[in-house]
């Protein structure tokens, strides 16, 4: 059943880990840099393997960007690893000389959102999607499972030829998938279908979306759930679809509200009309310590606080 | 060059960034915008460099081992478009089309526009972090080629430079050369008004781990030599600090600050023209 597996839950940053040292192997054009944040964003997985491909860059990331960037005008495929947060404070370095240079460097911001918990706003990457969307020819992924994030990998070392940002969970996420599904780049993957109301989700707050829709359809609401993993390319056909297909559309996720996917979202629906958008998320306040579930249900991102907001929606 | 002697080179030289000061002078007074001073500073060593150390082909930009040159502080690039256009990368006739509308030839230099500029820059301080990846890639492939990145003075008051340069130190890129164009001007004041502190530069390169010359970057024998020392790998990176004067080679230009963003009018233009004419 959709949403319901035995393997035991993972965080996106341990599945990236583990895909970036199996896939590393495989591609010695791989190379991967951390500013001493390894043992956290699980590049450290890949630096058992590879040793002498791992570069350790200290606490500068701005410089850790750059050097990401001359790597890739040379042929590599460079991972460069940090918190989303200390990411997104380097987003000019990001802009000149990843982005505009056209540089194939995988930018990796890992401890997403208030999902992070105990350490407080200044580790929790809030506002990262929404800088990565304005940079033209970016792309920008967002996984909601270990399978999801191991496709995604995969395709960024071997398909991918434009920059990247790819945005992972420190907290342990249930897989959604099943063995044998394949990713495709651009896609909305739809989880579930429905007729009432759709919930569009990414990253840690999807599995909490499948939930809150178990609930709803025990309560006679058809709920269907789409989760946006593939921020940039959008598929504004899929959005569409969505939109012209039900009522309300509610954005799930673990970002402001401000420039993340409900504005991504909003943006499409806006020009092709269809279904009121909410979005839903962290509303434009700063974070704070508290452990991972309790932020959750503050922000109401755990399956009862999503069930609450679309309830509310449907309502209006 | 082997075949000329270094006294041959110099005049070559000399004559020859001569005209392309006028040139530079030109282009920008053409686009109505651009930095004077800084392109004059700068274009003694960007000339030397291209016309006598680097191995690349205008013809395929993009060969794997050529040797890099990546001008960071991209507000002076009239200096590497000349040099480029007289190295046979594109027609000199391109040249006047400096910053219009769809021309590669872009206010700073931008690789999507044009490959020989490797990277785009001009948002300063981030040139050397960049020539530092491309280092390390010869390093990690085991090829010899060189990279080089020339900064200004004000720029390396950017602090990614120095993060840069203590892990240029670490990664041991003897493959690696950055030249500080100190001409001692920047957009608000003088360097010694602006940031004092930016002094003992020598000094401060030197404590990153960098072996450091210093040199009068205006005399090609002292640039050459420089050129060759850098050459010597020894487990260090390079840095040249070249001496320079803003604006150099026209006497009403020479000032630091007065043409750091000023195109000349065509009135000063023309004068400029023929002070450098008569400094045959």
């Amino acid at each position: 059943m959709s949403g319901q597996t035995t393997v035991k839950p993972i965080a996106t940053r341990q599945a990236f880990g583990e895909a970036l040292a199996a896939v590393g192997v495989e591609h010695n054009e791989v190379v991967v840099l951390d500013a001493d944040l390894s043992k956290s964003t699980k590049s450290e997985l890949f630096a058992k393997k590879c040793p002498d491909r791992f570069i350790q860059m200290g606490i500068a990331e701005q410089n850790m960007l750059g050097v990401a960037a001359g790597l890739a005008l040379s042929g590599k495929v460079p991972f460069a690893c940090s918190f989303a947060c200390f990411i997104a404070g380097r987003f000019e370095t990001i802009k000149i000389s990843v982005a505009y240079a056209g540089a194939r460097v995988r930018v990796v911001g890992t401890h997403a959102g208030v999902g992070i918990g105990e350490d407080g706003y200044s580790q929790m990457g809030l506002e990262d999607v929404g800088l990565m969307r304005t940079l033209p020819e970016m792309v920008v992924l967002q996984p909601c499972d270990d399978v999801e994030t191991a496709a995604m990998v995969r395709w960024l070392v071997t398909d991918c030829t434009q920059p990247a940002y790819l945005r992972l969970t420190r907290q342990n996420l249930r897989r959604l998938h099943a063995d044998g599904w394949t990713w495709t780049p651009g896609k909305l993957d739809v989880l579930r279908e429905g007729t009432d109301v759709a919930i569009i989700a990414s990253g840690g707050p999807v599995m909490n979306a499948m939930d809150a829709a178990e609930a709803l359809a025990k309560e006679g609401k058809s709920v269907a759930v789409a989760n946006l993993s593939s921020i940039k390319p959008l598929d504004r056909a899929g959005i569409e679809a969505l939109a012209k297909k039900v009522k309300v559309i509610v954005t799930v996720e673990d970002h402001n509200v401000i420039g993340g996917i409900g504005s991504a979202v909003a943006e499409v629906v806006a020009e092709t009309g269809g279904a009121r958008v909410h979005r839903h998320g962290v509303l434009d306040v700063f974070g704070e310590s508290g452990t991972p579930e309790s932020l959750y249900e503050k922000h109401r991102l755990d399956a009862k606080g999503i069930a609450e907001v679309v309830r509310e929606q449907l309502a209006r | 060059m082997s075949a000329t002697s270094r006294p041959e080179t110099v005049a070559m030289l000399t004559k020859m960034t001569r005209e392309m000061r006028a040139t530079i002078l030109s282009m920008i007074t053409q686009a109505g915008s651009g930095h004077p001073g800084g392109s004059l500073s700068a274009i003694d060593f960007i000339a030397a460099l291209f016309f006598t150390r680097l191995k690349h082909d205008p013809k395929n930009p993009s060969w794997a081992d050529r040797d890099r040159f990546i001008l960071s502080k991209g507000h002076a690039v009239p200096a590497l478009y000349v040099t480029l256009a007289k190295r046979g990368y594109f027609d000199e006739s391109q040249l006047m089309t400096l910053r219009q509308l769809g021309s590669p030839l872009q206010g700073h230099p931008v690789n999507r526009f044009m490959v020989a500029c490797e990277a785009p820059t001009g948002s300063l301080g981030q040139g050397l972090s960049v020539a530092q990846g491309i280092a390390l890639a010869a390093k990690l492939d085991k090829k010899s080629y060189s990279t080089f990145c020339l900064m200004g003075d004000g720029e390396i008051q950017e602090g990614q430079v120095w993060e840069a340069a203590m892990s240029a130190s670490k990664f041991a890129l003897d493959n690696l050369v950055a030249i500080v164009d100190w001409n001692g001007g920047q957009i608000d004041g003088s360097i010694t008004e602006v940031m004092p502190s930016l002094e003992p530069v020598v000094a401060k390169f030197q404590a990153f781990g960098w072996d450091v010359k210093e040199i009068d970057g205006h005399n090609f024998d002292a640039i050459l030599d420089a050129i060759a020392w850098a050459d010597e790998r020894g487990g260090k990176p390079k840095c040249i600090v070249a001496r320079t004067v803003k604006g150099k080679g026209v006497s009403f230009v020479e000032h630091p600050t007065k043409y750091h963003g000023a195109a000349l009018t065509k009135d000063e233009l023309a004068k400029a023209h023929a002070e450098l004419k008569e400094a045959k």
